[in-house]
């Protein structure tokens, strides 16, 4: 391919790194479940990005559009179910705060 | 007109056979251990756990795999909370955020492959693979997505989400979980794909000898220390999952055969331990080791199939996991690497050290205080631990004239 | 052309990390909203439209929705606990954007090692032919993923409002 869209897929990557390096800062630093939780969609955003710029690079958009449109389905599902374990967790012990879940030590 | 072929040789066979055999298992202890009004839930969620594991044996594609290691792991979140008890949430959150870091990880590196090769089949990617083998970002690609499968099969140093996950999930979802779906989500995928798609290069083998070899000292160790029967299980899992990789790592078609052969042994045993410890706490009530002692005089066919689980584990003939053990550590010396076989050798001899003391706690010695009444565990779970301890011993016995026909076919397919 | 996408990427990665950074949950989930809707205007740009107007549906919408009721059915802490909260918290999280601006100068000069096979931009085939007929085993993986998930949610979500009846 030519420089110049060599150059700017290389842009998508950096980017895409960048958003990886945040949502994983987001999820070693944070002591509230939903901010992990909101770390993890960060960490999809990244990959959708990097799938993007991989489907315009190798022509195949219709294969890459079809692997995003499966990454949002299965990434709702995950979210839903997640969620509905923090709010049960949440009920159990009446905080969100992610220190409580250093019970199962060793 | 469907493109699809799938992919059916003889691994799949191994483990599609592996996974019909542990859910098996599982329903049997489901039928004691699930209250009633939530059986309906619980059955519905372990078939589509089952399809999730049969996809990803049959998948012949990146794309096709990644969705049904999508399937498995979200049955799996929902299965491991499922009785809804503190320290279910716990696994599973953990449980959560760790396969969706491994999910982003294997998608990543899709996303570079797609890149590459202009395509998602194994046979376009591993066409590429070899035409560019020495382009940085393929091996980049790469080892990105064997870190995620590493993740998934509960590899040290990506552990952590695995004995909490274990231990506080349900018995029967216990039974599964550790029996086959760390190994068919990541063990068997990493066979899979290193040998159809990613081959046996250099960085690939390092890799997979080192951390099998760092994740059978580091299980067998932490498995010492444990007061918790199901915790003291995962760990010890973890330990023999890493001779599985080891194996793999050596990359000879002996290695490979003994690597499935330990994989398939594997799910048989671990699920007749998590059994065993199902009968244990449901007759028992704690999971505590301290607590439990001598129970085998009261509960004898729980003693005997746990012995012969333990036996079969620490690699002692003639059962099936001597054979499996015996055959990945002479490949593994046979390939050169010395070192490694020596490690895996004496991490054998501290599995026998933490099974017989475990042994000694909970099943024989003194009875226990307040276990006077104690009964044996109902019908339900004994014949599944009989059916897999007959597998074990079987498969140890008849062993020599299963060589040539089950295991070297496996072997074949490099 | 190039400009207006380094201006997205950039938008998108300030969006980003007032998500992460910022103190309020409602905040953060807006902030993943906006994240959402900058991404899809990127992947309009880069002849994506099908898979663009999915990620502004649902991501921007759907879940959105579901961070923000997830916040609602679980309680903040109070006032005084926030105000203290916020105070350590600001500590942490300043590391964040001096890494990613460090990491991003580093990686932006890095030399270009694209040395594999380069793909010309071929015919880009049509991404319904592909998503129904070609790649349809697929699809009946989607729709078990869904049906998990309506099953996650009947066991996450059943048992609660039997216990709230009772109270």
């Amino acid at each position: 391919m030519s420089i110049e869209m060599s150059q700017q897929i290389w842009a998508y990557g950096v980017f895409a790194v960048l958003l990886f390096v945040a949502a994983a800062y987001c999820i070693l630093v944070s002591k509230n479940l939903i901010r992990i939780l909101i770390g993890l969609e960060l960490f999809t955003k990244a990959v959708t990005l990097l799938l993007v710029a991989a489907a315009f690079a190798s022509g195949r958009t219709g294969l890459g559009q079809s692997v995003i449109i499966t990454l949002i389905v299965v990434e709702v599902v995950v979210i839903a179910v997640a969620a509905g374990i923090v709010i049960g967790q949440y009920k159990h012990t009446q905080s969100i705060s992610a220190k409580e879940l250093q019970d199962l030590k060793g | 007109m469907l493109v699809f072929r799938p992919a059916v040789d003889n691994i799949s066979f191994v483990m599609f056979l592996a996974i019909a055999i542990v859910a098996m298992s599982s329903l049997f202890v489901s039928q004691s251990a699930i209250k009633e009004n939530g059986r309906f839930t619980f059955i519905n969620l372990l078939l589509l756990l089952i399809i999730g594991m049969n996809g990803v044996v049959l998948a012949n594609d990146l794309f096709t795999l990644y969705i049904f290691l999508e399937v498995t792991a979200v049955a799996s979140f929902i299965l491991i909370a499922f009785e809804k008890g503190k320290n279910a949430f716990e696994g599973a959150f953990k449980y959560v955020v760790l396969s969706a870091v491994a999910s982003a990880l294997i998608l990543a590196s899709l996303a570079i492959l797609l890149m590459v090769s202009g395509g998602l089949g194994f046979y376009e990617v591993k066409d590429a693979l070899l035409s560019s083998s020495n382009s940085k970002i393929a091996i980049l690609a790469v080892a990105v997505f064997v870190v995620g499968l590493f993740i998934k099969g509960g590899l040290v140093p990506f552990h952590g989400w695995l004995p909490d996950a274990y231990s506080s999930a349900p018995s029967p979802v216990s039974v599964v979980l550790a029996g086959i779906v760390t190994k068919a989500t990541g063990v068997y995928t990493l066979v899979r794909l290193v040998i159809s798609v990613f081959g046996f290069s250099e960085p690939v083998k390092l890799m997979l000898l080192l951390i099998g070899t760092i994740s059978i000292v580091v299980g067998a160790l932490a498995a010492l220390g444990q007061s918790d029967f199901k915790r003291m299980l995962s760990y010890s899992s973890i330990s023999q999952v890493g001779y599985i990789i080891l194996g793999l790592g050596a990359g000879t078609e002996l290695a490979i055969a003994g690597a499935v052969f330990h994989l398939f042994n594997h799910a048989i045993f671990k699920s007749l331990l998590f059994v065993n410890a199902a009968a244990v706490e449901e007759q028992t009530g704690t999971r505590n080791m301290d607590k439990l002692g001598g129970i085998a005089s009261k509960m004898p066919v729980t003693g005997t199939t746990s012995v012969v689980a333990f036996l079969s584990t620490a690699g002692i003939p003639p059962l099936s996991g001597f054979w499996s053990k015996l055959i990945i550590i002479v490949a593994v010396w046979k390939a050169g690497f010395h070192g490694y076989a020596a490690i895996a050798i004496l991490a054998s001899l501290l599995t026998l050290a933490y099974f017989l003391s475990m042994q000694r706690r909970v099943f024989f010695g003194k009875l226990a205080d307040g276990f006077a009444g104690l009964k044996e565990a109902g019908p339900w779970i004994i014949i599944p631990a009989l059916i897999l301890m007959l597998i074990t011993v079987g498969l140890g016995l008849g062993f020599p004239w299963l060589f040539g026909t089950f295991l070297m076919p496996v072997g074949s397919i490099l | 052309m190039t400009t207006i996408d380094l201006l997205l990427l950039f938008l998108m990665m300030s969006a980003a990390m007032w998500t992460v950074m910022t103190p309020g949950l409602l905040y953060s989930a807006i902030g993943l909203a906006l994240t959402s809707a900058i991404l899809s205007v990127i992947m309009f740009q880069l002849n994506a439209p099908l898979a663009a107007v999915f990620e502004l549906s649902v991501c921007a919408g759907l879940i959105t929705v579901v961070f923000v009721a997830a916040i609602s059915l679980t309680k903040p802490m109070s006032k005084q606990q926030e105000a203290q909260h916020a105070k350590t918290r600001l500590k942490r999280y300043l590391a964040l954007p001096v890494i990613v601006v460090v990491l991003g100068w580093m990686l932006w000069s890095a030399p270009l090692n694209f040395d594999f096979l380069p793909r010309g931009i071929a015919s880009g085939d049509e991404v319904r032919q592909v998503l129904w007929n070609t790649r349809r085993f697929d699809l009946i993986g989607q729709i078990i993923v869904i049906l998990t998930g309506v099953f996650g949610i009947v066991v996450l979500f059943k048992n609660r409002g039997k216990e709230e009846a009772e109270k």
